[in-house]
């Protein structure tokens, strides 16, 4: 008692002698000098001892030695003591799990003291000794706990089940302290309900099938009580939990938020946002009629605002929600511009964040705020923050048409400051606005040639020399300006480089006469000394459709660009469903789904919004007004490069937006990029066309064929491949007179890993041409345009014998069927299982890959009918080891059906035999790479199974040719 | 949840190091300090990802508090622990210093295997701690206490222990509101709220049940209605001229039932004993901004700036305005600076970069004016000064809101007093959150 008095002394009065000097014994010795004042009969001096061993703990030293010493102090009635050991015991006992042992019987009896406090303790304590023999002993005094007759104890043991669990999920299952915490959620104490569900949600993450958390309206109703009774934690568990509750009906939806909304106005950050998650997520299935549906939407502005006087920390995580929200609901927060502007004192993480906000609620109606605001911010000092707010008067600029003339005389204002980097940036931005308004804002140019020399960043410079070589023709020294930049052409980078050979060639179209110098220039540096693969395809094109037809390539590099759209580094829909899902979280600060940061099991499910309830129109598209975005949903601009746009000078921009004009030459500049495509795409067009270039057109062919082709369907004329396609289709519909068996689309590629494009398939074999089916879905926000498809080389040479078909952009929600036909004559490399094939599709999005298994009978030939004397001949020639041998079941067909069946997919019965009642059909199968199966099949008449042997020089193809007989028997 | 709890000294030494989860190991005590606080750099996100492992970090003076987990935690929860962790600290021993941590670290664990169980907060209120996390080792405690204790800490009324007497029943409540704004140099106000806070100090006896009214337009307005048909509305009125204010959003402690809030818009509750804060709420409309600040500032060619600014006060000639600051920031370049002012003293700071001028008081409906010559040194850079907003402190005597407490009832059903022998003191102060006029 004397060291306590002292204590609290300390305490109030300032120090004379503090806990602070066990921070500072540093000799040698120590743990020597340690151990004897351990073992000391003084209390006090023991107390002190294991201070000064949790100090040096503290500080990263090994003080495990001392096990023993420090264990034997937990016999003491000092609680103070007695938790310095158990901390001592959580840290160390996992090294010396045999020493361990010796604090069992303590903790034992410490379950049964009348305390409840040191029941809670040693509980607690217990559950965090990671050593098998302790959680051995654990079982019993947990579910004594568990069943307490105080609340603390049992809401520390609530909590101690999920730490059981984490060491050993069988024993909690085994002993069924599942059970024992679900019956918890009734608990007459909030604090218990509460920890009880904490502890249940974790536990169920871990096993995401099981039916753990079995929400149903009774639990529900429940946990809303509990809500309202226990601590502000305690509410944060349970509305988390309650967030993954999918309501029955609308109605059940609405009565929950009715119950939920009062949360909004807690004192505690996270329980509001908490409750915002449980709203934005419950608010899917309310009909938009509903008044319910307009109250509460007005109810989630205030306390969002008020978020953003909490603390900084606090703001930023808000700011990150709020983004979310601003994206799902614009209609939410749109008359809340202001409380977005920054202070000039914000920490910079929340200054950034408020201004992604800001570009994203700019409307018509506050622009002129905005635009007054950004141009405050581009004067601070903040180098990341300054090129953010120039870059944000850009996008207000293409945002807010009306906006877009006071945006480029900002822009302007701020070149004239020549800050470096506010010119640069400002430069890059201004080259999108032209995009934008073409026509209308070229008179600055003149002002943008002059900072030409201050340019030292790639994006700036690449930005300058698109505009010097997109308006070669109103610029006098275009040719002056480029050519400087010529001058260290090898220094550039990529980017740079790109440009500059692009913007040269703009400039020979338009100039020929004083630039045919400069060009050629160009192109051997281009192609000759460089070893940028990307750089020298892109100067051979222009080269060869130089040489080859000029008028062409003035078709194609100077043709007209896709408009650019207006909303920027929108977060793809689905993964903004999940995301909003788990608003509050660490995923809402990333903007990741939890499965990219958090190992293991944890967090892998993705969530999703239940489906809106009871009304027809379409989920996604936010009702808001003339403000927000309109009623297409807006395209996402991708942030990577996109090689399609970039052999065609679109690099620049930010491609997107529907262009069906420029189609044809976009797409064959994504074949190109995916190797030999061009050829195959041209000969492809000029067979359709009548012309007699089949077969293997070499690149210079191709390229003649293409002024026939191209300007067609540069005009718009009627998509020339989509007949292709048509034609491809009816041959298939007449090709198939017995019905080769065409298994139903799977889905090959989810939306989830194609950044929103779904592609299902399935392969038919049609009039003796194989044909891969797909339905492509555009997911996503964005047209995707410019599709191709590519094959890794397989088992069987399967490769595309034309390019994809989707000549119409494919607008978002919308699916397109098409049928590739395939040939096999590509490249042969045996596969892993044998009928395995990787595919490679592409968009202007990005390339995706994937893999999908065909059927082998996708590769039985017409012809595959065998002599009869050969099939003899041959059925003794293969060795008896390569028969197999398998048993088809369940076949309620005779024979003869039989038969009729396996010929459409081209099976031939070329004998019949009867013995003893069992029918023995010979059959002979041709693969289109010319190898023979032949296969004996038996079928007993009442007998349902059916046996096969199948013999081929080639035995590992036997299994797949079972799996063709099956498949096709079966269906 | 969160997987452990780690707190440095500015120098990126471990303090305190509480691990919760098994997936957090020793390692990520270093990894926090090389890559967070030996890093040059201003903090660019209050959370780190280290290898696959998350940081919360706030800084309190020199001290950094750290939270660590692996999983996906409720974020917004992790801070408002963190937060709560710190007052915790501070009613236990004061000021959160490197000496008072190292000389409370026992202490400072024993709360935290109170407080975080297995990562999962538990109750953090200090009242309920202060019952028997006291460090004068065991107190033989009644069976009685020991149940009252575990009741109160896990129970509804978490923040108020039973039992309580006084001899004289008194409440104090404070008003405090910060009054911030942003106005453009032409006078136009760019954004101006007021968050407000309503703190109470309560010493009173038993469980007494109170509730707390104030001129919120809502329940005005609708009280007004009522009283055409209802004569007690109009009585409680009093004074029907007063106006309302509009609250934009409010948020309460945890005493407050928010249901009923939400539903009749009364504020109800079990006051906790001692200081803490009942309200929280923000305004924006009608704001009586209570100085305005007119800036002048002139470049007299490259090497001199002329910078004037007025103040006026914009509230009642009676009332007086305290504490009065006025910060003009002055370029980096500044070699000289001259100040005359009529009012208080005004000086150059270099080291901050600012004139400061301070004046003591100051009634309403006045003016005062500051002129300077700044004399600059030429430079070659090219960027032009930023020119910081010019920013004011002070402190007024009531209530830029426009809030007026109505009523704060006390009903003690069970003990022997009412409403009327409770002493209640109600306090107004107004103070300049930030509060900036750009030049």
């Amino acid at each position: 008692m004397e060291w306590a008095s002292q204590l609290c002394e300390n305490r109030g009065l300032g120090s004379k002698m503090t806990d602070s000097k066990y921070f500072t014994t540093t000799k040698k010795g120590e743990i020597f000098e340690l151990k004897a004042e351990l073992n000391s009969d003084k209390k006090e001096k023991k107390k002190e001892a294991v201070k000064k061993v949790i100090a040096s703990m503290t500080v990263g030293k090994d003080v495990s030695a001392l096990f023993p010493d420090v264990v034997n102090c937990m016999q003491t009635d000092n609680l103070e003591l007695k938790k310095l050991v158990y901390l001592y015991l959580m840290n160390y006992a996992k090294s010396q799990p045999d020493m361990a042992i010796m604090a069992v019987n303590t903790f034992v009896k410490d379950c049964e003291d009348p305390n409840p406090l040191i029941r809670a303790l040693a509980v607690r304590t217990m559950g965090c000794i990671r050593v098998d023999k302790i959680t051995e002993y654990l079982c019993e005094p947990l579910r004594k706990c568990l069943k307490d007759e105080d609340p603390y104890v049992r809401k520390t043991a609530a909590v101690c089940v999920a730490k059981l669990h984490d060491i050993n999920a069988q024993l909690v299952e085994d002993q069924g302290f599942l059970d024992t915490l679900k019956d918890l959620i009734s608990d007459s104490n909030p604090m218990v309900v509460a920890n009880a569900v904490a502890a249940l949600s974790e536990i169920a993450e871990s096993h995401p099938n099981s039916n753990l958390l079995d929400l149903n309206p009774q639990t529900i109703n429940k946990l809303l009580t509990a809500l309202n009774e226990c601590t502000e934690w305690g509410q944060i568990f349970i509305l988390d939990c309650l967030a993954n509750y999918t309501p029955r009906d609308d109605r059940e939806s609405q009565s929950i938020c009715e119950r939920v909304t009062p949360r909004l106005s807690h004192a505690n950050s996270a329980v509001v946002l908490s409750a915002v998650k449980v709203l934005m997520k419950f608010m899917e299935m309310l009909p938009k009629d509903l008044d319910y549906y307009g109250t509460l939407l007005k109810k989630l502005a205030p306390p969002l605002v008020t978020l953003l006087s909490a603390e900084p920390e606090l703001q930023y995580v808000a700011l990150r929600n709020i983004n979310l929200i601003v994206q799902k609901r614009p209609e939410i927060l749109k008359h809340e511009m202001k409380v977005f502007f920054v202070k000039y004192n914000d920490p910079i993480y929340v200054k950034l964040e408020k201004l992604d906000i800001m570009i994203r609620l700019a409307s018509q109606a506050n622009i002129a705020q905005v635009l007054a605001e950004l141009k405050e911010y581009a004067t601070e000092v903040d180098v990341d923050f300054v090129r953010k707010a120039v870059r944000a008067i850009g996008r207000c600029a293409i945002k807010v048409e009306q906006s877009a003339e006071r945006c480029v005389s900002t822009l302007l204002d701020l070149i004239q400051t020549k800050v470096n980097y506010v010119v640069q940036e400002a430069i890059v931005v201004i080259k999108d606005i032209f995009r934008k308004y073409p026509n209308k804002y070229e008179s600055v140019i003149a002002t943008l040639c002059e900072n030409l020399d201050s340019l030292d960043e790639p994006e700036a410079r690449a930005a300058m020399i698109w505009i010097v070589g997109e308006y070669a023709e109103r610029i006098d020294n275009a040719d002056e300006l480029l050519e400087s930049f010529l001058e260290g052409f090898h220094d550039e980078s990529t980017q740079v480089q790109l440009q500059l050979l692009t913007a040269i060639v703009k400039l020979f179209l338009k100039k020929p006469t004083e630039t045919q110098e400069l060009v050629q220039q160009v192109l051997s540096l281009a192609t000759q000394d460089s070893d940028n693969p990307d750089l020298r395809d892109r100067g051979y094109i222009y080269w060869r459709l130089l040489s080859t037809d000029p008028v062409a390539a003035k078709e194609v590099v100077l043709a007209e660009k896709p408009l650019i759209s207006e909303e920027t580094d929108l977060i793809e829909p689905t993964l903004l469903e999940e995301l909003i899902c788990h608003i509050g979280t660490l995923a809402s600060v990333y903007h990741k789904p939890p499965s990219a940061f958090v190992e293991g099991s944890r967090g892998v499910q993705h969530r999703r919004l239940p489906p809106r309830a009871g009304s027809v129109e379409s989920a996604e598209s936010p009702d808001v007004g003339q403000s927000g975005p309109s009623e297409a949903p807006p395209a996402v601009i991708p942030s990577q490069g996109d090689l399609l746009g970039d052999l065609l000078n679109l690099d620049l921009a930010p491609p997107t937006a529907t262009v069906p004009s420029v189609q044809p030459s976009m797409q064959m500049g994504a074949m190109d990029l995916l190797g030999g495509g061009l050829d195959s795409l041209m000969g492809d067009e000029s067979d359709t066309l009548g012309g007699d270039i089949g077969g293997s057109p070499s690149m210079g062919a191709g390229l003649g064929a293409a002024p026939t082709a191209m300007p067609a369907a540069l005009g718009g004329a009627p998509p020339v491949g989509g007949g292709l396609g048509d034609l491809f289709d009816l041959g298939g519909g007449v090709g198939m007179p017995t019905g080769f068996y065409v298994v139903p689309k799977t889905l090959w590629l989810p939306a989830m890993k194609a950044k929103g494009l779904e592609i299902s398939g399935t392969f038919a074999r049609r009039g003796g041409i194989i044909q891969m089916d797909m339905s492509l879905t555009n997911k996503a926000m964005s047209v995707m345009t410019d599709f191709a498809i590519q094959f890794n080389r397989n088992s069987f040479g399967l490769a595309p014998a034309g390019p994809l078909q989707v000549l119409t952009p494919l607008s978002p929600n919308q699916t397109i069927d098409v049928s590739l036909p395939l040939s096999t004559s590509g490249p042969v490399m045996k596969m892993e299982p044998l009928n395995n094939l990787q595919v490679a599709v592409k968009n202007n999005i990005d390339v995706f890959y994937f893999s999908c298994q065909f059927p082998l009978s996708l590769l039985f030939v017409e012809d595959g009918k065998m002599e009869r004397q050969v099939f003899l001949a041959t059925w003794k020639d293969i060795p008896n080891d390569n028969e197999a041998q398998f048993q088809i079941k369940d076949i309620h067909l005779n024979s003869d059906a039989a038969s009729n069946k396996l010929q459409g997919s081209n099976i031939f019965t070329i004998a019949k035999r009867t013995v003893e009642g069992q029918d023995m059909l010979y059959q002979s199968i041709k693969l289109t790479n010319s190898i023979w199966v032949l296969a004996e099949m038996r079928v007993q008449t009442g007998n349902p199974n059916y046996t096969l042997s199948i013999k081929c020089r080639a035995p590992e193809v036997c299994q797949f040719v079972y799996q063709c007989y099956e498949m096709v028997l079966k269906n | 949840m969160i997987g452990g709890l780690f707190i440095y000294n500015h120098k990126g030494e471990v303090l305190i190091s509480r691990v919760y989860r098994d997936d957090i190991g020793r390692n990520a005590v270093d990894a926090f300090r090389v890559n967070v606080i030996h890093a040059r750099q201003q903090v660019r996100s209050p959370v780190t990802n280290i290898a696959r492992t998350s940081f919360f970090h706030v800084k309190r003076s020199n001290i950094w508090l750290a939270a660590v987990t692996k999983q996906n935690v409720n974020a917004a929860m992790v801070f408002e622990f963190l937060y709560k962790m710190c007052d915790v600290m501070t009613a236990y021993f004061g000021k959160i210093s490197e000496e008072n941590i190292k000389n409370n670290f026992v202490l400072i664990y024993e709360l935290l295997d109170e407080i975080l169980d297995f990562g999962y907060p538990q109750n953090s209120e200090t009242g309920a701690l202060k019952t028997f996390i006291t460090q004068q080792g065991i107190k033989s405690q009644t069976k009685e206490e020991q149940s009252q204790i575990t009741s109160q800490v896990t129970g509804q009324i978490g923040w108020r222990r039973e039992g309580i007497k006084y001899r004289r029943n008194e409440l104090f409540l404070d008003v405090l509101e910060s009054v911030n704004l942003l106005m453009s140099p032409q006078g136009q106000v760019l954004s101006a709220h007021v968050s407000g806070r309503v703190v109470m100090k309560s010493y009173l006896s038993g469980m007494p049940e109170c509730k707390f009214g104030m001129n919120d337009k809502i329940v005005i307005d609708k009280q007004g209605k009522g009283g055409t048909t209802d004569d007690t509305g109009k009585s409680e009125l009093g004074g029907s001229g007063k106006q309302s204010i509009a609250i934009d959003d409010c948020t309460f402690h945890q005493c407050v039932r928010l249901s009923k809030f939400d539903s009749e818009r009364s504020i109800s509750f079990i006051p906790p004993d001692g200081e803490y804060e009942l309200m929280r709420y923000r305004t924006t409309k009608d704001i009586i901004l209570p100085f305005r600040v007119i800036p002048l500032v002139r470049e007299v060619g490259r090497t001199k700036l002329e910078v004037k600014v007025v103040i006026k006060s914009n509230f009642k000639p009676s009332l007086l305005a305290q504490k009065i600051e006025v910060r003009i920031p002055t370029p980096l370049n500044t070699s000289g600076v001259q100040v005359i002012c009529m009012k208080g003293k005004a000086k150059y700071k270099a080291s901050e970069n600012a004139i400061v001028w301070k004046i003591k008081r100051m009634a309403g409906m006045k003016e005062s004016q500051i002129s300077a010559e700044i004399e600059l040194l030429p430079t070659n850079d090219k960027k032009k000064w930023a020119r910081p907003p010019i920013s004011m402190n002070f402190e007024v005597p009531f209530a830029p809101s426009g809030l007026k407490v109505r009523y704060l009832k006390v009903f003690e059903p069970k003990l022997n007093y009412s409403d009327h022998d409770v002493i209640k003191w109600v306090r107004y102060i107004g103070r300049s959150g930030i509060y900036e006029t750009r030049c």
